[in-house]
């Protein structure tokens, strides 16, 4: 596990991101590693099994299989994983299958910036979700981060394993519990699809006003492989900035990356994706949809072409609903090879308004045909996100429109 | 008085004056069909009607159902029984045809679940018009009429880009929508009929013309006459 040089690491600790505002992690106390276990998911106190279902995770450990962290240490994990499942936290994997090690900080580098530095650093915890080759999971696979302590720092280290000719959904729901706002989230996420193996991975953040936000996320992915990633955020938050790249280092291996924010006014978002085709004929689909409603939005989105016959698409669109805040597109192209096939899309402005005439000519209020078009614009193409999702969408659409 | 009734209408799009002081009215229960060469102004006369806010009405007065509505929002005149059938209306993405279908059916007074008649059940769950044909963009446009069962129809050049298998359907449907249909109990309504060609005329007949030339009412009479004279003669205008 000594990978790392310690002077790298320290060195590492002060070493600001490529992208985003510079966060000062000094600010921040240690998150609490000694946290209150929850036998069973449904005795969940409601307060937070309110705010879990707002992120998309259910308190129903029978259809489900559940992982809860709170602060730094992990509260809940469902007894019995089905068939071909094995969920834990990071740590006691590490310990139980030597194996493991192999994918430790493996595709992260902890020496990217000062997050995976910390992270890595701490020995964060995390959850471990390992699915054996040649199973596909019947039930959906969650897992949800609780932030639950102010002024503090969640440090988490995360490793996904999808077996060789695997496939597994899984929806991650992340959120400030208790009174924490002005607190740190910080999450690393290593994923690993095997050959022709897949995974769907659904993220869903619901943080408070002031909360900073730095997920870094890998995905290895093996010949044949599919990974489709949708990331949701629909209320407001101080301060996200994620930039997941997929290495697409098997033949044929494909992914897409769905991101759908809404940045309400002092909200700062800079997300996107980035996807490395190594291997020839893979693909990627990168589609960023999201609204400012008076906050700063920053769409990015890479592409890296490097093998024959790739072929990717990257949008990055943005409506500003209201005044007052910075939209950017970032689309960014990359060829290291002739046979590819790269192209983009990207635009930032209002709804026309046409479509909002054209609605209202079937009698439709201005307000109404507005969110109609925005809750289509948000959702549009988006599949896999849960049943209840839909509804917190309609509801966050509704309340910042009531707010103009 | 009359259902509808222009007084004197001024109209600018674009930055430019296109109507220019047009007058006109329409009765209950009459079809009238409008000619004029391209540019004339046709689709902003009936852009003005609706209130899209690409025309703006610098004087004059529109009166519909001796209500005047001349600055009302454009919802406020689809629930006061105007229907507009878009030329080319805009893509809509992320909202579903089968959506927009139930929303004005609940606003107007029209039916859901007649998407068989307008062979539209594969597009229900479509995002609107993205992708349609222009058989097909005309149908669902017609379909959602049927839904909202205005009391007064305005359609622009609803025979334009249709093929010959399609038109026959489309001029059934139009002939539906403005003269009932005994099958679902609907009555006759009003129309206002943008036409280049007239073929649409085959299917509906027309009580009145008007022919717009420069952004002025400068004929009205009887359809086929005036089509006639058109066809023979033209505009005298060419194309503006």
């Amino acid at each position: 596990m000594s990978k790392y040089d310690q002077k790298d690491i320290e060195k590492a600790l002060d070493k600001k991101a490529a992208y985003g505002s510079d966060i000062d992690l000094g600010r921040y106390e240690e998150g609490d590693y000694e946290v209150e276990q929850i036998e069973k998911l449904e005795d969940t106190p409601d307060d937070l099994q309110k705010k879990m279902i707002n992120v998309g995770v259910t308190s129903d450990d029978d259809n489900k299989d559940t992982i809860l962290f709170i602060d730094n240490a992990m509260s809940h994990c469902s007894s019995k994983a089905q068939e071909g499942l094995i969920m834990m936290s990071t740590r006691q994997a590490v310990e139980q299958y030597p194996w493991v090690k192999d994918y430790y900080w493996n595709t992260m580098d902890p020496t990217k910036d000062k997050y995976t530095a910390k992270t890595y650093q701490e020995d964060s915890d995390g959850y471990f979700v390992y699915v054996k080759p040649g199973y596909h999971l019947k039930m959906p696979v969650q897992t949800c981060m609780m932030l639950s302590k102010n002024k503090s720092i969640q440090n988490l280290h995360n490793i996904i394993i999808v077996g060789d000719d695997a496939s597994c959904d899984m929806v991650t729901g992340c959120t400030t519990v208790h009174h924490a706002n002005d607190a740190l989230h910080v999450g690393v996420s290593e994923m690993y699809i095997g050959k022709n193996a897949s995974l769907s991975f659904t993220m869903i953040h619901s943080w408070s006003e002031q909360t900073a936000v730095r997920p870094r996320t890998n995905v290895v992915m093996d010949q044949g492989a599919n990974y489709v990633n949708n990331y949701v955020v629909l209320d407001p938050v101080g301060n996200i900035q994620s930039f997941p790249s997929a290495y697409l280092n098997g033949e044929g291996a494909k992914c897409s990356f769905n991101t759908m924010c809404i940045a309400h006014e002092n909200s700062n978002i800079d997300t996107g994706g980035c996807a490395y085709l190594n291997a020839p004929k893979t693909g990627a689909e990168l589609v960023s949809r999201n609204i400012s409603y008076g906050g700063r939005m920053v769409a990015r989105g890479r592409l890296i072409g490097n093998a024959p016959g790739a072929k990717a698409h990257l949008e990055c669109k943005s409506i500003i609903l209201k005044d007052g805040g910075i939209t950017e597109a970032i689309p960014e192209l990359e060829a290291s090879c002739a046979d590819v096939e790269m192209t983009h899309e990207a635009a930032v402005g209002k709804i026309a308004q046409e479509q909002i005439e054209y609605l209202m000519t079937r009698g439709l209020t201005e307000d109404e045909a507005v969110s109609m078009i925005v809750r289509g614009f948000l959702v549009g193409g988006i599949s896999g996100l849960p049943d209840n999702l839909q509804k917190e969408i309609d509801l966050a659409i509704d309340k910042a429109n009531e707010g103009d | 008085m009359s259902l509808l009734e222009i007084k004197d209408l001024h109209v600018e799009a674009g930055g430019r004056e296109i109507l220019k002081g047009v007058t006109m009215s329409l009765e209950e229960g009459e079809t009238c069909v409008l000619f004029g060469p391209n540019g004339s102004g046709k689709s902003t006369l009936l852009s003005a009607i609706m209130g899209y806010g690409q025309t703006k009405v610098t004087s004059g007065s529109i009166t519909f159902k001796g209500v005047d509505i001349t600055y009302m929002p454009i919802d406020q005149r689809a629930k006061l029984g105007i229907g507009m059938m878009m030329q080319r209306p805009p893509n809509v993405i992320g909202v579903k045809l089968g959506t927009l279908v139930e929303v004005t059916a609940k606003n107007g007074k029209g039916k859901t679940g007649r998407e068989k008649e307008f062979n539209m059940q594969d597009f229900l769950n479509r995002d609107i018009n993205v992708g349609f044909s222009g058989g097909e963009i005309k149908r669902s446009e017609l379909m959602q009429l049927c839904a909202q069962s205005p009391d007064f129809v305005m359609l622009d050049e609803p025979e334009s880009g249709v093929d010959l298998e399609n038109i026959g359907l489309i001029g059934k449907k139009v002939h539906e929508l403005i003269y009932g249909s005994e099958a679902d109990g609907s009555k006759s309504v009003s129309a206002f009929v943008i036409t280049h060609t007239g073929q649409i005329m085959d299917y509906i007949g027309a009580h009145k013309a008007f022919v717009l030339i420069h952004g002025k009412i400068v004929r009205d009479g009887k359809p086929e006459e005036i089509l006639e004279d058109i066809k023979n003669n033209g505009y005298g205008v060419g194309d503006e």
